[in-house]
């Protein structure tokens, strides 16, 4: 009578003693240039090594420009960044997937990517996003800079167990219904700390019939409810993404591999500490309006006023939202007008991602008061996009077509938001300042954010008029 | 890591919900490659004007709050992003201890990492501190993590939760990397036994 979640914990378990955290083994962990330098110099100064170099991967994304990329940097401190992790890349013997690699890319499109993210696997990484590689049944989550350097030279975690909790989504989709209006809509249901303490396990038909893609995006949020990881359970969609990739096993080794995920399930009798049910059927397109993620209406809605917060701090988040938003309580969501569209980021930027934007802007332009871009997620999707066509769609509509990286999901380089600039974004933060300060972050899904771009207002995609 | 076993100080209170990592320290200062010099940046975009003045109206600029050493923050604090940075800026600037009804779980565990204590105590009592750090001239607050109470000198004294691995390291400074080096030999024995 096991969950998935103490399945994969029981098998990790390197020493546990009363009163005290279990030290739990990480079987990958995957690097990036902003939250590593601190760790490696911590390293350094207390003359230690990483453990298992060989379980260690590395690319760079958060801070790295998207274009212009034989040019130097404009930001020599972001330079000074990158180029710190090519020296302790070198120095402590970790692969470095630089952006001169077909595979560079945001580190959570990548690992899954290159066949790195497997079933029943510890993942951890410097990024609170990791919770993404979930979907393949991993447990994986973010850490801190001091974990990072734990986990560098024990490759383990003093690791407390977490409560469990499961998300039952039944029923087909609705046309014009994607992974992210269902992950939207969970955080809308449940609160943007409804999951905390706990690890959710994702289930049910919905989730069943979504795409590795569709299941990524799905995790990828869960840190946006506050949970400490997301997880769905392997299943043949699972093992048939992972085949023939770069780092997936082969031969006997890909057999025995599948043998041993196939038990990775929940048992039936297994007790969660909290369920909820989500009806998919009843879902429609979403976009958030405040700045917090739970702060979502159906794009046939309005604004909500402040009769409907549901307590004292909501009412305190709705103010400060429409304020920070510059949005009236009970304004219609399809009467908002957007100065920008960002297509991209962990969440969102995946080849079927970008097939779902281009079918809306194929035969269409860019509004004229809307500047908008796509940023593939890894240079393999890029390649892949152009050799599709989907790139073409784009740049004949007027987006702009960049290089890989994490791009104006956080704004680290130079693609941010002007102060007032309001953005129709599949990205995973609405925070304030977050797309750049003073910058108005709204998140939908990548068709919706292409409507947007085109209409030059948030528009049910639902009724897009698709041309051939 | 820095020690912590009681301490006392000003109060400054942020009593808002979800004051996410983005917010404590934005994004355009998690270039810098040092783990120190962070506090100059905490709560960047909130505490100065697009012109880099200080906002007057915000907490921390108000001269009553200018040696503040604990936070008193909303429900949620610390949600989102990973950054340690956040941490870091917050003990850089000052800051001993937060105290709020919850926190984001990964801000937590960074925080019990650098000895930056987070007090999770119930909203009301929270609320109520609050009050008095605004009301109150000289409010001070002592945190006894020995005894595991906050408490004041207008007979507050209530008393919060810590698991008690992390308060034992808090307590005497233990570097947590050395402790699991203890473990060794479990460690090495896992990676035969599975193959890894």
């Amino acid at each position: 009578m096991k969950t998935l979640y103490d399945k994969i914990w029981d098998r990790h378990l390197v020493h546990s003693e009363a009163g005290k955290p279990s030290l739990i083994y990480i079987d990958l962990h995957l690097i990036h240039e902003v939250t590593t330098p601190q760790a490696f110099e911590g390293l350094r100064l207390a003359g230690r090594k990483v453990r298992r170099p060989d379980l260690t991967f590395g690319t760079v994304d958060h801070a790295i420009p998207t274009k212009n990329r034989d040019l130097p940097f404009n930001d020599p401190i972001a330079a000074q960044q990158v180029e710190t992790l090519r020296e302790n890349c070198r120095e402590f013997g970790i692969p470095l997937y630089d952006m001169d690699r077909i595979e560079q890319g945001i580190i959570h499109v990548f690992g899954p990517e290159q066949g790195l993210t497997h079933p029943g696997m510890t993942i951890v990484c410097g990024d609170s996003h990791t919770s993404t590689h979930g979907a393949f049944g991993a447990l994986a989550h973010g850490i801190g800079t001091s974990e990072v350097e734990h986990v560098f030279a024990t490759q383990c975690l003093q690791q407390v167990r977490s409560k469990n909790f499961r998300i039952n989504v039944d029923g087909e989709l609705p046309f014009g219904v994607t992974a992210k209006d269902v992950i939207l809509g969970i955080i809308n249901e449940i609160g943007m700390n409804g999951a905390t303490g706990h690890v959710i396990e994702y289930s049910g038909s919905t989730i069943r019939d979504l795409s590795m893609e569709g299941r990524m995006t799905v995790c990828n949020m869960s840190i946006e409810c506050g949970a400490k990881a997301g997880l769905i359970a392997p299943d043949p969609k699972t093992f048939e993404y992972i085949e023939g990739r770069q780092f997936a096993p082969n031969g006997e080794a890909w057999d025995a591999a599948v043998e041993n995920w196939k038990v990775l399930s929940t048992d039936a009798d297994a007790i969660f500490d909290r369920s909820v049910d989500i009806d998919a059927t009843s879902l429609e397109p979403f976009v958030t309006w405040g700045t917090s993620p739970d702060l979502s209406v159906k794009v046939t809605g309005s604004v909500p006023d402040l009769s409907e917060a549901r307590d004292e701090n909501e009412v305190k988040s709705y103010e400060r939202s429409y304020r920070y938003m510059g949005i009236e309580p009970s304004q219609k969501i399809d009467e908002i007008a957007v100065d920008r569209a960002f297509i991209g980021s962990c969440t969102n930027s995946r080849i079927e991602d970008l097939r779902e934007a281009a079918k809306v802007a194929r035969g269409y332009s860019v509004s004229d008061r809307v500047n908008a871009m796509v940023v593939p997620g890894s240079m393999q999707i890029k390649k892949q996009a152009e050799d599709e066509g989907l790139a073409k769609i784009f740049t004949d509509a007027g987006f702009e077509w960049r290089d890989a990286g994490c791009s104006m999901c956080l704004g680290m380089n130079e693609d941010i938001l002007a102060e007032g600039e309001r953005c129709a974004s599949t990205s995973n933060r609405n925070f304030e300042g977050r797309q750049g300060r003073g910058g108005r972050t709204h998140l939908v899904s990548p068709s919706m954010a292409a409507a947007a771009a085109i209409a030059g207002h948030f528009v049910d995609v639902r009724e897009w008029r698709f041309k051939e | 890591m820095q020690k912590f076993t009681t301490f006392t100080g000003k109060p400054a209170p942020m009593f808002e919900p979800n004051i996410d990592t983005d917010q404590i320290i934005p994004k355009q200062f998690l270039t810098r490659i040092e783990r120190t010099g962070f506090g100059a940046f905490l709560f960047y975009d909130w505490r100065f004007g697009s012109n880099g003045t200080p906002n007057t109206d915000f907490v921390l600029n108000q001269p009553r709050y200018s040696n503040a050493s604990i936070l008193v923050a909303g429900m949620n604090f610390g949600c989102g992003s990973s950054r340690e940075h956040a941490p870091w800026a917050l003990l850089d600037y000052g800051f001993r201890a937060v105290i709020a009804p919850g926190f984001g779980d990964i801000f937590y565990n960074n925080s019990l990492k650098n000895g930056l204590l987070p007090i999770r105590l119930d909203e009301p009592t929270v609320a109520t501190i609050a009050e008095n750090s605004h009301r109150v001239a000289e409010y001070t607050l002592t945190i006894n993590l020995e005894s595991k109470t906050v408490s004041d000198e207008h007979g507050l004294n209530v008393g919060f939760d810590i698991d008690e691995f992390s308060r034992q390291c808090l307590l005497n400074g233990l570097d947590d990397i050395a402790l699991t080096i203890q473990h060794e030999a479990a460690i090495t024995a896992f990676e035969a036994r599975s193959g890894r």
